[in-house]
């Protein structure tokens, strides 16, 4: 299996506290993997690392084969690396489509030109909407994000970051904020996104997790405590104590 | 007269409306022929004012010194002429934009590597540091007595400049013209969305692969271009260069125009100055030494009652009027 990102021995400290303890992971080409663990286990700094938010103490990030520990933001989404935010990062007083279009925009090298209208851009506008219609928010392409329901902004978060079309995608707590009775709606979502994207979500719903994942990797004070198949993971002692409590899965 | 967003779904097709500010700007040419040099005067700032609602209401950049390009370019102009025997107006312009654009890259490289509180204190940094240039390098600038023998040859080698001030309010309103035109193309294209980007959230312009800083340092180099033609105009027209063009109420005073317009409508940068010199000339005849108290008390007016501006002020009442109807 072709490995779509790997971090290697990846280091993170604030002064003296240890935030990223030499974690190797590994998530391999059209995986669908969740990262878990409790509060202050890392999750965030970890996808923050990768993003390119927060340079690591030490550690390589390799995407496809590419070695990009140093690269900014930027550059590391041209290279296929695409995230959405655990608290929307949406631009609130634009449209739905143009959240989406600017993203298409971007990746499609138009983003820069002046002297043509933007909504002469047919193949931003088109693919955008094409976009939005797939995730069932066609009907809003032209409402403010402002004037939007949570669960649609959440949903606006994920058409973001596949107007990308990215290789890898992190998804940071996609179902945060989302009544449980909307949150099916994202699993839907989820569950359509191209087979050739490989997935790692960040997520504190454990019946998301335990439904969307094929592989859990499980942080715990900055260290991974153990990798598998969420089966193995729901019957991990381990895992019970340090994360799941009581709960049973799998 | 509604807010001018761009978008890719927004028709950039020029308005009846938007035709309304040149027909007002043509009626005042023949119908107030003795407050020429006002209108020429409200012509520049208006240029200015679109320079400025370019990166403050567009981009979300926060300036507080942007006379620095301003003053700039009306320098460049001045010195070209002046000490230079250069006189033709085009050539004038063209330095004045140049001087507008090293400017604005060369400390737009700098200062935008900073948000907030210190990029307000760098900007006014650099336009407190340009001053004092000018007031120190008085062999060049004139120092605090002002620049002046500045010659401005015929446009085209045809029109004189005039004591009336004819060629020049024409010349003025043929420039802004020009640099509405450009800034409204801004506006409406991809790059203008991707303004209104990085004001909403830069944060998720990085995350969308965005070259961030890149984008705002070139659009802060566009507006110091236009910024530096304002300046060059208002040396043209004048035929003189102060201290003043520099300064930081220059400065203060351009964006109190902008937040009387409306800040990110295109067209408050039309509404705001002639509102402002207007009324600044206004009671500047009647109340000689008070005529600041009405202007600061219009805007904490606006700033209280109406954030859009005036024209946010005419938007919503235009919308009650749709309502009823």
């Amino acid at each position: 299996m072709n490995i779509a990102l790997e971090t290697r021995a990846l280091c993170k400290s604030f002064g003296a506290l240890t935030v990223a303890d030499r974690i190797d992971f590994r998530l391999e080409t059209g995986a669908r993997h969740a990262l878990i663990g409790p509060n202050g286990a890392g999750k965030t700094t970890f996808v923050n690392m990768l993003t390119g938010v927060l340079p690591p103490s030490s550690g390589r990030i390799v995407l496809g084969g590419e070695d990009i520990t140093g690269l900014g933001q930027a550059k590391r989404v041209k290279r296929g690396l695409g995230r959405t935010f655990q608290i929307n990062a949406l631009f609130r007083r634009l449209s739905v489509l143009d959240n989406v279009a600017l993203a298409v925009a971007e990746r499609q090298g138009v983003a820069p030109r002046m002297l043509r209208a933007a909504s002469a851009h047919a193949e931003v506008r088109g693919e955008s909407l094409e976009l939005l219609a797939t995730l069932g928010l066609a009907e809003d392409a032209g409402q403010r994000i402002l004037d939007l329901p949570y669960g649609k902004q959440r949903l606006v978060e994920i058409a973001i970051a596949l107007g990308l079309k990215p290789r890898v995608l992190l998804l940071d707590e996609p179902a945060a904020g989302v009544p449980s009775l909307e949150s099916h709606r994202i699993l839907q979502v989820l569950d359509r996104l191209p087979k050739e994207i490989a997935i790692l979500i960040i997520e504190h719903d454990m019946d998301l997790v335990f439904r969307f994942a094929q592989r859990i990797t499980v942080l715990v004070q900055g260290e991974v405590l153990v990798e598998g198949p969420p089966d193995e993971i729901g019957r991990d002692r381990r895992v019970h104590q340090v994360y799941l409590g009581e709960q049973h899965h799998g | 007269m509604s807010t001018h967003a761009g978008g890719y779904s927004a028709d950039p097709r020029i308005r009846w409306i938007e035709v309304l500010p040149w027909i007002v700007a043509i009626a005042a040419f023949f119908l107030l022929p003795e407050y020429l040099s006002l209108g020429a005067r409200i012509l520049i700032y208006i240029l200015y004012a679109l320079s400025l609602d370019l990166i403050v209401g567009y981009a979300g950049i926060i300036t507080l010194g942007h006379s620095a390009y301003f003053g700039l370019g009306a320098y460049a102009a001045g010195i070209l002429a002046a000490k230079a025997g250069i006189s033709d107006p085009m050539l004038q312009l063209v330095a004045a934009a140049a001087a507008g654009a090293l400017l604005g890259i060369s400390t737009g490289a700098i200062i935008l590597r900073t948000k907030a509180l210190t990029l307000l204190m760098l900007t006014l940094a650099i336009t407190s540091v340009l001053l004092e240039i000018a007031n120190k390098a008085s062999s060049l600038t004139g120092g605090a007595d002002g620049l002046s023998g500045v010659v401005v040859a015929p446009i085209l080698g045809m029109f004189k400049f005039d004591i009336f001030g004819k060629t020049a309010y024409l010349y003025c309103l043929v420039v802004l013209l020009a640099g509405w035109w450009l800034v409204r193309k801004m506006i409406y294209s991809p790059f203008g969305t991707s303004l209104r980007g990085l004001r909403e959230n830069s944060l998720r312009m990085h995350a969308i692969g965005a070259p961030v800083y890149w984008r705002l340092v070139l659009v802060y180099t566009l507006s110091a271009t236009i910024a530096g033609v304002a300046g060059g105009l208002i040396t043209q027209t004048n035929q003189f260069v102060g201290l003043n063009v520099l300064s930081f109420e220059s400065a203060g005073e351009l964006l109190v125009m902008l937040i009387l317009g409306g800040v990110g409508r295109l067209y408050g940068a039309f509404v705001g100055p002639v509102v402002y010199l207007i009324a600044q000339d206004m009671l500047a005849k009647q109340f000689p030494e008070y005529w600041y108290f009405g202007i600061g008390t219009m805007l904490v007016l606006v700033v209280m009652f109406a954030r859009g501006g005036i024209l946010g002020i005419l938007d919503e009442l235009l919308a009650r009027l749709r309502r009823k109807a």
